[in-house]
């Protein structure tokens, strides 16, 4: 134990310490691990681990106040923005976020997240967007692309008997509530850098009473789209992102 | 009434003033009738920059209980006030919020149902209400006033049960009650509480979480049987308490009484009318108000009701509550109902001559 290489001096890299060691319940090759670790990390830095609560929907981050040591509610499928709106108005020095899959803020939840965008609650907002329901086992979302299999579209998604792909981000950029609105991704290094500084941004944002933040992070559901985890983020980098290009949408 | 200053004003105003009195933290609704003069009231006085109480109009009754929950989770007085349609849309929060033990305060300001109905007073909830009302297996406790008073005295006691259980309370009043206007003495006005008390008083809610404790979740959520069972009987045996210490009702003139009307809320009202003029004709008729009906006051009852010819159930309803006074009395005496429906309200006459024919029928 006393290899004079394994100290303190020569850490480059750390878990962060609001991550706790409960074993993830997510697939191999999930993007909700990443997304976990960078809202551990920003915490950690903002120094907000005491005055923050987060929001977990109803969908595969069910179980998100498992793995990061702070206080949690959980919300109804979809109501996550309405707990939010009434945790910051009545404690407005604290950090609130959701943290929601597409099926929960762009389906049952589409009213309450417009109304809380709307309104410039001072909350962040991240979506975790998959294009499918993952914890139900790969049925179509309404972020499905036209032409994507799922267990009840599993001709593919056809716009006569289905409808067309939501978009939400593009929703919210036209709402005057909201101050900042971005699509980002977490498949690279790169990427993943830039998702930080996107939901630092939007941390940021909330507690400067600046308006709604909806940070969007294109996902992989390896499970769900049936393919490995490297297949899944080609497929994502060749046929979501173009659906659903990466960006600032708006900055405030 | 030493000190105390007489108001007079509608069940629905009370209500909004004793909820700022007594320092409630927020208030999150959706406008329906006959029950908006509550949103409307708080709005008008501007609470927010008194004693610094929330009040939001909410996108639907859905996001209002949603706001209840998130609310009553970081260890709020957070309450909301709807109308039958709009607390049927609630019920999934609610059960959430059972589930999750959290102690909100909804109010229902009733109208005839079903479906869109109409906008006239009912008591059409009374299975709603008492039996849960959403998903699994759950109670509320739920008090009914028959008063304009009643309406504001009970936000108060509604919030301290609620606290005292970590449970749901609901406020069961009708259009009768949420309309009507009567003089009433408003609670004095007191602070809110501190951040400072919120956390000493609720060291489970989720103010944030200091290095000194482990974090606090709030979910309804268990996924392993064995360990969700063990919530529901934890659960249960809350209730049980709940059922043996918080019944609450009235009785008037039932001692001598040969009859006994059974009525809650504002059929209570028009009881006591009937049973006035009952009395000036020389029926002894008495009557008993469950003031919680849910916990109803069973063993009450069954004393009370010892040596009577029968009861009366009045209700505005089709025979909702007459199977508590059922399961309270069993067979020992013989249990009649009286009810208007779809928003008709029952006169005192029509009461009278029910006891009347009821004792004609008896007699033959």
């Amino acid at each position: 134990m006393n290899n004079p290489i394994i100290n303190e001096d020569n850490i480059v890299y750390q878990k962060p310490k609001l991550m706790n060691d409960t074993p993830m319940h997510y697939c191999p090759g999930c993007s909700h691990g990443v997304v976990h670790k960078l809202i551990a990390e920003i915490i950690e830095e903002m120094n907000m681990a005491d005055k923050t609560i987060g929001i977990s929907p109803v969908g595969c981050a069910v179980f998100a106040y498992n793995y990061l040591d702070i206080d949690w509610q959980e919300a109804a499928h979809g109501r996550a923005p309405a707990l939010a709106t009434a945790v910051k108005r009545l404690w407005p020095d604290r950090l609130v976020f959701t943290y929601q899959g597409d099926g929960d803020m762009a389906s049952i939840g589409a009213c309450e997240t417009i109304h809380a965008l709307n309104r410039g609650e001072n909350i962040c907002m991240i979506l975790i967007n998959n294009s499918i329901y993952g914890m139900t086992g790969g049925q179509m979302a309404p972020t499905t692309l036209i032409g994507q299999k799922t267990s009840t579209c599993p001709y593919g998604r056809e716009p006569d008997i289905h409808g067309y792909p939501l978009s939400i981000s593009n929703l919210a950029v036209q709402l005057e509530g909201t101050c900042y609105v971005t699509r980002q991704a977490v498949d690279t290094v790169p990427a993943i850098r830039k998702t930080k500084a996107a939901l630092r941004k939007a941390f940021e944002n909330s507690m400067n009473k600046k308006g709604s933040s909806l940070v969007e992070i294109i996902s992989t559901c390896n499970s769900g789209w049936k393919l490995s985890p490297s297949d899944s983020n080609k497929w994502m980098r060749e046929n979501v992102i173009s659906q659903y290009p990466l960006g600032d949408m708006k900055s405030i | 009434m030493e000190n105390k200053e007489l108001t007079l004003m509608k069940g629905n105003e009370a209500l909004a003033h004793a909820a700022i009195r007594t320092g409630v933290d927020g208030y999150f609704g959706y406008p329906i009738t006959p029950q908006s003069e509550i949103l409307e009231t708080l709005a008008a006085q501007r609470p927010w920059e008194t004693t610094g109480m929330v009040v939001l109009q909410a996108e639907s009754e859905t996001a209002s209980i949603n706001m209840l929950y998130g609310g009553a989770a970081c260890g709020k007085k957070v309450f909301t006030s709807s109308s039958s349609i709009g607390i049927a849309l609630m019920q999934e929060g609610v059960s959430y919020c059972a589930g999750a033990e959290l102690p909100i305060v909804f109010v229902n300001v009733q109208r005839g149902g079903p479906g869109l109905g109409t906008i006239q007073p009912s008591q059409g909830d009374y299975f709603q209400a008492t039996r849960g009302g959403g998903n699994g297996d759950y109670n509320t406790i739920v008090l009914a006033p028959s008063s304009v008073q009643e309406m504001a005295d009970f936000v108060d006691l509604a919030f301290d049960l609620a606290f005292k259980y970590r449970n749901p309370a609901m406020i069961l009043s009708d259009g009768l009650i949420g309309q009507m206007m009567e003089p009433v003495v408003l609670p004095p006005q007191r602070p809110r509480r501190t951040d400072a008390e919120v956390i000493e008083q609720c060291p489970w809610a989720t103010t944030g979480r200091p290095s000194s404790r482990r974090p606090n979740i709030i979910t309804s959520l268990e996924l392993k049987p064995e360990k969700m069972e063990a919530n529901n009987l934890r659960l249960q045996e809350k209730y049980r308490t709940i059922r043996e210490c918080e019944t609450r009702y009235e009785t008037i003139l039932c001692d001598d009484a040969d009859y006994l009307i059974v009525a809650f809320g504002s059929a209570a009202r028009i009881a006591e009318s009937a049973i006035k003029e009952l009395r000036d004709n020389g029926v002894k008729v008495g009557l008993f108000r469950p003031i919680t009906v849910w916990p109803f006051p069973e063993k009450e009852l069954r004393e009370i009701s010892k040596g009577k010819k029968f009861i009366l159930v009045a209700e505005i309803n089709a025979g909702q509550m007459i199977q508590d006074v059922r399961l309270s009395v069993g067979d020992s005496l013989p249990v009649h109902h009286y009810g208007r429906l779809g928003g008709m309200v029952p006169e005192p006459k029509e009461i009278v001559d029910e006891i009347e024919n009821l004792i004609k029928t008896q007699s033959l």
